[in-house]
């Protein structure tokens, strides 16, 4: 791998004009010509915008919807031109944005393969030797003589994606096409992202998807509201990134539940003997957040204000994960082997806290904080989304929990003894 | 320049739009390809039925059918091409929006794409004029350049009104009435020498379409066609009509390139 830059964006701003009044028609552009009306809104898509990027980089470039990242890349294609500030890149760039440009449903498989190819700038002879190649990547040798408009959206898609990372060229900008196609060629895309990465080519990625970004990508940037907040080494890129979205997760949290605090705080008993208060999640300081690293210390505490007389109760927490149904963790004072928790009069408070396991991944996550009596019959208290925290930066966000134990890898020799190897 | 225009990339493009653009053409019709012969001989049976047998307006012009069936081709391909490419930038709205490639392209390979149907057109022609025994001179060989002042003519006006159809979706019905006009205010139908008013007459031919037509005629089929260069017996005024061709190209292709880098936010 060599330092040589090969794209670099110096300073550059697009704006739009997104006129109040649009002369789509030559009656309405004579009148406003007249009236000199020409007020528009000014649409910053992508404000100052500074970086490069070098030879044989993987580069991800991560942003929420509407934060510029597709008008950066139609900067990048050339498709677009700069307000201010300029763009510059070396060799040959496949062009696409999205895949499958220019793709004609009245086509056949084959006519759109050498259509497409003449978009990507090759010419029919040098189609004729990645013919081959591409209809055996998108696994459709059986119909490249059918038109197009018969082929299933996953057939398309595949197809144009075998077309551009088959034509050969020094930059790719690949645009959010991981999230089509089954997992088999899924699989087969990213076998071939780990073949790119050895040689000199150029990727541009953008994506949402953490783990594949965080498995090519070494450099990112990361785009909100048309500036770069964050670039770098993708994995500080991409922790940034979470934060925003955990940021905004927690702000849409806050105004929904002020709706239905009704519901999702009403206490859930039949008898009420014993109240719920005050749930929420403490880090190992015992100081309240809701936002957490994975890895972190998370505890559970609430207190509970005993109305009547009760004996012996049950004390417990469940945590819910946002739009999973079953609970990922719960446990109580039962489980936990306090048999006899006491007798507790009217006026009484308790104090109840639990630590949760450090092993949970990313993602949004309910408490929901209970009290009921010493066979579990009656629920004194119980309240379905007490609190609400986040868990964001595992290495591993595609499952609910991490794996606790080392694993164990190595080939079977049977003439060395087994060495431990860690992961 | 030239190098820079006509580059590999470039060539590839252009062959495979055009190619693209005659596949379907007359995609889904049963007799496809055929059609691009049969419409002008189907015209021509029509011209010669309505205007020889019931009018009778040759005012005894030789071959007249013939030369009735050259001006309407001609006229048609000028009337198709300018349409065809008036929509052609819109019409490829999600390559412009999605791929950088030179826009003119677009715009030059539907020009091709009427300038085949065109040629296949003039094959019923030469066919009719050796039918009708016309008597064929050297003069013929003015005829690629008749018809390359009026591809050069309709490509600038393409470029214009397909830049301007990007922002005024009227253009359309605009330029059609202006085609309508266009057709009647030349001499298509009707022979020059109808018209019996000296200065109309010299009104009229100043359009590089009704010179280039006359011309061509006049080239091609029977010396009765009046050329502007006799009409103004050779004097400079016979140059205007090229002069309006060069402006027009001039005009359509700078405004063109001035609009063209907003193409892919506007459309």
């Amino acid at each position: 791998m060599n330092n040589e830059v090969v794209i670099k964006v110096d300073h550059a701003t697009k704006n739009f004009k997104l006129p109040h009044n649009k002369n789509n028609s030559v009656k309405s552009a004579v009148i406003n010509f007249y009236k000199r009306n020409k007020s528009y809104d000014l649409q910053k898509a992508l404000n100052d915008v500074t970086f490069e990027v070098k030879k044989g980089d993987f580069f991800g470039i991560v942003g929420r919807n509407g934060s510029g990242k597709s008008t950066l890349l139609k900067l990048l294609a050339g498709i677009y031109s700069p307000t201010k500030g300029n763009v510059a890149v070396n060799g040959k760039l496949i062009p696409f944005i999205e895949l499958g440009v220019g793709f004609s449903p009245e086509l056949t498989g084959q006519e759109n393969v050498y259509l497409n190819g003449a978009l990507l700038g090759f010419s029919r002879k040098e189609m004729n030797a990645l013919y081959k190649d591409i209809v055996d990547f998108a696994e459709l040798s059986k119909f490249m003589n059918q038109k197009l408009k018969n082929y299933s959206s996953g057939m398309q898609v595949r197809l144009a994606f075998s077309i551009a990372i088959r034509a050969k060229s020094d930059i790719l900008l690949i645009d959010e096409v991981l999230a089509v196609g089954d997992a088999a060629f899924q699989a087969k895309c990213f076998d071939y992202f780990a073949q790119l990465k050895k040689t000199d080519t150029t990727v541009i990625f953008v994506s949402h998807d953490r783990s594949s970004l965080e498995r090519f990508c070494e450099k990112g940037i990361l785009l909100n509201e048309g500036k770069i907040i964050e670039s770098g080494d993708i994995h500080k890129v991409l922790n940034t990134y979470s934060g925003i979205i955990m940021e905004e997760l927690s702000h849409s949290q806050s105004t929904s539940t002020d709706q239905d605090k009704d519901i999702n705080q009403k206490s859930n008993s039949k008898d009420k003997s014993a109240s719920i208060n005050n749930t929420k999640t403490v880090d190992k300081d015992g100081i309240s957040k809701t936002q957490f690293i994975y890895g972190e210390s998370i505890s559970i505490d609430y207190e509970v204000i005993v109305k009547k007389t009760i004996i012996n109760p049950i004390l417990g927490i469940t945590v819910w994960k946002k739009n999973i149904d079953s609970a990922i963790y719960a446990t109580n004072t039962l489980i936990e082997g306090y048999k006899e928790t006491g007798k507790f009069v009217k006026g009484d408070k308790l104090y109840f806290k639990a630590t949760i396991p450090q092993t949970i991944n990313d993602g949004e996550f309910y408490v929901e904080p209970a009290i009921a009596n010493e066979s579990a019959t009656i629920v004194y208290d119980q309240k379905l989304k007490a609190t609400t925290f986040y868990i964001s930066g595992s290495n591993n966000p595609h499952s609910l929990i991490s794996s606790v134990d080392k694993i164990v890898f190595h080939k079977i020799d049977s003439s060395i003894k087994p060495k431990k190897t860690t992961k | 320049m030239f190098k820079r225009i006509f580059s590999k990339r470039n060539r590839i493009l252009v062959r495979e739009l055009v190619r693209t653009d005659f596949k379907l053409r007359y995609q889904g019709s049963v007799l496809g390809y055929t059609w691009s012969l049969l419409r002008p001989l189907l015209l021509f049976v029509i011209l010669y039925i309505v205007f020889v047998r019931f009018l009778k307006v040759g005012n005894g012009i030789p071959y007249y059918p013939v030369y009735l069936l050259l001006g309407m081709v001609m006229w048609n391909f000028f009337l198709e091409m300018t349409m065809m490419s008036l929509g052609s930038i819109v019409g490829r709205g999600d390559l412009i929006r999605k791929i950088s490639i030179p826009r003119w392209i677009i715009v030059f390979s539907s020009s091709l794409s009427a300038l085949i149907n065109f040629l296949l057109n003039l094959v019923i022609i030469a066919i009719f004029m050796i039918f009708n025994h016309v008597a064929i001179s050297w003069s013929i060989l003015y005829l690629p350049l008749i018809f390359f002042e009026v591809y050069v003519f309709a490509l600038g006006i393409s470029f214009f009104l397909s830049a301007a159809f990007v922002k005024f979706r009227d253009i359309n019905y605009i330029w059609e009435v202006v085609l309508q006009a266009g057709f009647y205010i030349t001499p298509v139908l009707y022979p020059l020498s109808r018209i019996t008013n000296h200065t109309y007459q010299k009104l009229i031919i100043l359009n590089p379409m009704a010179q280039a037509m006359q011309d061509a005629r006049y080239n091609a089929i029977t010396h009765q066609s009046i050329t502007s260069y006799a009409l103004f017996h050779g004097g400079y005024y016979i140059f205007i009509p090229f002069l309006v061709v060069l402006i027009v190209l001039l005009i359509g292709a700078s405004y063109f390139k001035k609009n063209s880098i907003n193409f892919a936010e506007e459309i």
